[in-house]
């Protein structure tokens, strides 16, 4: 082991059983042009230090591609404010990465599209907030963004791309459901994504402004039904894929397939997590600055700590179900009960259930759009505490 | 819908998918956006010879050259692109 792996700050990590990571996700910038009340950046990304450079990015890539990953995402923030996009895609390509770019559409444009297509882009995954411009807007805070998302999602189209188009759902579009798979299906999307907002960064701030009832979720689901029999009854290729939110369940989802089992998230500053909240835990986590990736995956403390179960409390530890959800999200669960391991409250059996349970109720009171958006500004509240 | 198959036909990949040699899984795999189809030694093979222009005759003959103990194996290369066809892996 060379000297830069001895951090004698870090406590020593008890090396446990572990996959390999399929999945590395690399948060290229966290600046975004768009002010998503849901987005899961961390509250405070204002505050957070200096980029890596290109050079340091295509080693993080190259250090992935030999633990094994496969897909790589570019995402951010918006990973098109990046100058060296077409680059990192290339080297990417190079190394034999399957290359997903997660973006919202906002600077990009066809000459993009087709140099990036060029360099070894696979796909292009482009999100939405709503199915029309008047509600785009309201999420989004930006009345040009809607517009200028239809057209790129139809340019990367008609330039030969899989698309998968992405629609974070709640209580202020999700009633639209049937016209965001009718827009879907008029944009020859692949896949679409109908993602039931999850609570965790901005989206945790706004959770009571953005929950939907959950008379609006079993509508929703119904009618995504619906929509699936009869593109099946057409034989029509577009899948739809439905994420339902956890708020609404009584047994925790097993979160990213298990602490640091498939998944590796890289943040703009070079930061290396489990999964892409998990920088709000209370916990060290190692940078590739200092680290290589190996190190980080194999033996860091920070991606060893929840491994396996020795961590868990009850109700947890006794459970029959712990290999197949591995206790849930430690975020939610931190977020919710001040304690990182803690039973995720999601389950029946947490003794704060109630929390969640207190959350549904408060779904059920009148709409409001009084967001907390995703912006600088706001975010140095948080940055200064 | 297999026994549609013709060894006259054609096959080609959909361009939804790369197909390529994975080293850390040792095997083929199809990939595509956020996702991964790990193929196993014989379903690697057939999917390997898929180029668009070979016709499913002349990638049986390559592939029963290529590993000539396997015997005829024509119908299980015949079945199994039909079945990459109903996988959407394919169109012919």
């Amino acid at each position: 082991m060379s000297a830069c792996h001895g951090n004698p700050q870090q406590p020593a990590a008890t090396i446990k059983p572990h996959g390999q990571p399929f999945w590395l996700l690399a948060e290229l910038t966290y600046k975004c042009p768009l002010q998503c009340p849901y987005c899961s950046n961390p509250l405070d990304f204002a505050g957070q230090g200096e980029e890596l450079s290109t050079e340091q990015w295509v080693e993080v890539f190259r250090q992935g591609r030999e633990l094994g990953a496969v897909q790589l995402g570019f995402s951010g923030g918006e990973p098109l404010v990046r100058q060296d996009l077409v680059t990192l895609i290339s080297e990417a390509r190079e190394l034999g990465y399957y290359s997903n770019l997660i973006t919202s559409g906002v600077g990009l444009n066809e000459r993009k599209i087709g140099e990036f297509r060029q360099a070894g882009l696979d796909h292009i995954q482009v999100s939405f907030q709503a199915a029309d411009d008047e509600v785009n807007a309201l999420l989004a805070g930006s009345k040009k963004a809607f517009a200028q998302k239809l057209a790129m999602a139809r340019e990367v189209k008609a330039q030969g791309y899989p698309m998968v188009l992405n629609f974070v759902t709640h209580r202020h579009n999700i009633d639209q459901i049937d016209r965001i798979i009718e827009l879907c299906i008029e944009l020859e999307a692949d896949y679409v994504e109908l993602a039931t907002c999850q609570y965790y960064g901005w989206g945790f701030e706004n959770r009571d402004t953005l929950m939907p009832s959950h008379a609006q979720l079993e509508r929703a689901e119904r009618i995504t039904n619906e929509y699936r029999d009869k593109l099946a009854a057409q034989g029509h290729p577009l899948k739809l894929i439905f994420v339902t939110p956890d708020y609404y369940e009584e047994r925790p989802k097993g979160c990213m397939n298990g602490w640091g089992q498939v998944f590796l998230t890289v943040t703009p500053d070079g930061t290396a997590l489990p999964c892409h909240s998990a920088r709000m835990l209370p916990i060290e986590f190692p940078n590739v600055r200092e680290h290589s990736l190996r190190h980080i995956w194999d033996e860091s403390f920070g991606f060893n700590h929840y491994r396996g179960n020795d961590w868990m409390q009850e109700p947890c530890a006794s459970c029959d179900e712990k290999e197949k959800d591995f206790g849930g999200c430690r975020c939610q669960a931190y977020m919710l009960t001040g304690d990182a391991n803690a039973t995720d409250p999601v389950c029946s059996k947490s003794p704060q259930h109630h929390k969640i349970l207190a959350a549904r109720t408060a779904a059920e009171q009148p709409v409001n759009t009084d967001f907390l958006y995703r912006n600088e500004r706001n975010s140095r509240v948080f940055y200064k505490g | 819908m297999t026994d549609t198959l013709t060894p006259t036909q054609t096959p080609q990949l959909n361009p939804m998918f790369r197909l390529q040699w994975e080293q850390a899984q040792d095997s083929y795999v199809l990939l595509y956006p956020e996702g991964m189809v790990k193929l196993n030694g014989s379903a690697g093979e057939i999917m390997a010879m898929i180029d668009g222009q070979r016709d499913i005759a002349a990638i049986s003959d390559q592939l029963m050259a290529k590993f000539p103990d396997a015997g005829d194996i024509r119908a299980d290369i015949l079945e199994f692109i039909g079945q990459a066809q109903q996988q959407n892996w394919i169109t012919l």
